[in-house]
């Protein structure tokens, strides 16, 4: 196997007595799409803000391309970043801004603009090169930020919440524009969210973070529906938790139950009442409280427009899920 | 609503333009020794025309313009890296750093010019120290020189150009130059190509607060500079006070109003227009 582009051996970054980034061991392979998730203050920040150059490590080490980063200053590593305010410079246009970066390598008047136009191009602003920042929507100034990024043609271009500042509708165009462009450029994309829909449905690989470490590292669909823990677990998506004979804990996805008006015919069954429904659309969530106390949580796909049965609150019904339909968690 | 914005205008205009067609009045007028105010109003051009045809004035304007100019760079090389350091300082430093840039304020401002005088005297504690420590064993006096002029003037004017820098560079988004480094700008190119850039409002308005005062100024010249350096304000005193010749000061006065304020007026308008068209 060829060299990972990222290598983070025990790297760890306090802030007095916090420990922000602690000890975290992680790779990243050429070509990924690598999504860092966690909640706010678990260390996902910092992470990307080491990498980068901004913060140094207490200890550890990080090699980007073979290359040890120990005292290499933020303009010397072959990475570029895409800002979360996107960090525009407001006295330029966005030829300006897109051309920032070649300008301080040093590349020739011609080949800037060509590169430049080319860059604009590909993030659809050719027509607002002369604009100002302050000129432009939220989705055009990300545009701006992320051409102002691959311009450099990086190695590894790092996305701190690149989504984040823009609204919903937006949000999901975008996601698979980056999508694209990473495939298409053949880059490696390491990307901070707080959003585990947005990490799961763009990254290769993704790392869950919960204070200062890294709790399990896998594709979104082994962490999804194969979490390590019961935080890991709960984090994505919605789970179940059940106690397991042996003393151990098993996860059950909502949408792994069925849920009907007679015992269902499956290895596993409970019977309870509906006590909440959540309509969602494409599907509906309904919590259950179980005879014995417990409430779980069921989902049922609308695959019907106007479906046959529907349940109502406090109606009693069954729950029923298969032998393999949990995940036996390890903590 | 429309009281409280007149009240401005009504203060502007009885304090401001009232006087200042006054001086105008005076400036056209002919000198009466003999009759008291020593003004015989009319229309007269002759203390304009005095102005510009003596080389006495144009002189005193010209080294006016110079002082100002030099002590204007000099608070500004002084003052930026001062304002930067307080902007960057940690938030819990700063109203303290800030406190004593204003420090000064707290005591009059002529009572410090005159400190300066024991400072610099050919006796001062500078010339003792130079003495005592063998730099010079026979020191030139500071005091009556131009040298001492452009001292006095840059102490004193410093607070007004590091408070407008500060407020800018404050207000810069530390994230851009995190940007910047990030394309590969060394700390150096990230200050002349973001920081500086960002900041020269603060600069335009810390040089204006500093020139604008420091050309007319009178008690520095007068207190620290010797007679040889004749500066603007000081000739106006002299016309009003020593040869009592209240048109030609009204006159000088008015020149140097539309002087300065012409040019600066100019600058001002086209700042406000990049700036619109920045936005």
């Amino acid at each position: 196997m060829s060299e990972p582009i990222i290598r983070i051996e025990g790297l760890t970054k306090r802030f007095g007595a916090v420990s922000a980034v602690d000890k975290v061991d992680l790779e990243v392979a050429r070509g990924e799409l690598f999504a860092l998730l966690g909640g706010s203050g678990c260390g996902k920040t910092t992470l990307l803000r080491l990498l980068a150059g901004f913060e140094t490590p207490d200890s550890g080490r990080l090699l980007i391309d073979g290359h040890d980063m120990t005292g290499v200053p933020p303009h010397l590593r072959p990475i570029n970043m895409m800002f979360q305010s996107y960090s525009l410079f407001p006295h330029m246009t966005v030829a300006e801004n897109v051309g920032y970066g070649l300008r301080r390598e040093g590349v020739a008047k011609t080949e800037t603009a060509t590169r430049v136009a080319q860059a604009l191009e590909q993030v659809k602003l050719s027509d607002f090169a002369t604009r100002r920042p302050a000129q432009l929507s939220g989705g055009q100034r990300q545009r701006v930020a992320l051409a102002r990024a691959l311009v450099k043609r990086p190695k590894l271009l790092l996305l701190d919440e690149p989504l984040a500042a823009l609204d919903r509708k937006l949000r999901e165009g975008t996601r698979f524009e980056l999508v694209r462009l990473q495939a298409e450029l053949g880059l490696t994309f390491v990307m901070v969210t707080h959003d585990q829909e947005e990490a799961m449905s763009m990254a290769s690989r993704m790392a869950v973070m919960e204070a200062g470490r890294v709790v399990q590292v896998g594709s979104p669909h082994e962490v999804y529906e194969r979490p390590t823990s019961r935080f890991v677990a709960d984090f994505i998506g919605i789970a179940n938790i059940l106690a397991a004979p042996d003393g151990r804990w098993l996860a059950l996805r909502p949408e792994k139950i069925v849920l009907s008006a007679a015992p269902p015919d499956t290895a596993h069954t409970a019977a309870g009442r509906i006590v909440d429904i959540a309509y969602e659309g494409g599907r509906s969530l309904y919590r259950v409280a179980l005879d014995d106390g417990h409430v779980m949580t069921a989902a049922t796909a609308n695959v019907a427009r106007i479906p046959d049965i529907s349940f109502r609150r406090g109606e009693s019904v069954w729950l029923g899920w298969a032998e393999d339909a949990g995940h036996l968690l390890d903590e | 609503m429309k009281a409280v914005i007149a009240l401005p205008f009504l203060w502007l205009g009885v304090f401001f333009l009232l006087p200042f067609a006054l001086v105008l009045a005076i400036a056209l007028g002919i000198n009466a020794p003999d009759s008291v105010p020593p003004v015989e109003l009319g229309f007269s051009l002759k203390n304009f025309v005095l102005l510009f045809t003596d080389d006495l004035y144009l002189a005193a304007w010209l080294t006016s313009l110079r002082i100002a100019a030099t002590s204007t760079a000099v608070t500004l090389l002084l003052g930026y890296p001062m304002a930067y350091a307080i902007a960057r300082a940690a938030p819990e430093c700063r109203p303290l750093l800030l406190m004593l840039v204003v420090l000064p304020f707290w005591t009059s401002f002529l009572i410090r010019v005159y400190a300066w005088m024991g400072l610099l005297d050919e006796n001062g504690l500078l010339n003792q120290f130079l003495r005592w420590s063998g730099i010079a064993a026979d020191p030139a006096p500071i005091l009556g020189t131009e040298w001492a002029i452009l001292l006095g003037i840059v102490y004193a004017y410093l607070p007004f150009m590091v408070l407008p820098l500060y407020a800018t560079l404050e207000k810069l988004d530390a994230g851009l130059l995190e940007a910047a480094a990030d394309l590969g700008a060394r700390p150096i190119t990230a200050f002349l190509t973001i920081t500086l850039p960002l900041s020269l409002p603060g600069i335009v308005a810390g040089c204006l607060l500093v020139f604008i005062p420091a050309v007319g100024e009178f008690v520095i010249p007068d207190l620290l500079g010797g007679t040889e350096t004749l500066m603007i304000g000081k000739v106006l005193w002299d016309e009003f006070f020593t040869n009592a010749d209240w048109p030609l000061a009204s006159a000088i006065a008015i020149c140097l109003l539309v002087l300065l304020v012409g040019p600066i007026a100019l600058f001002q308008r086209q700042q406000a227009r990049s700036l619109e068209r920045r936005s």
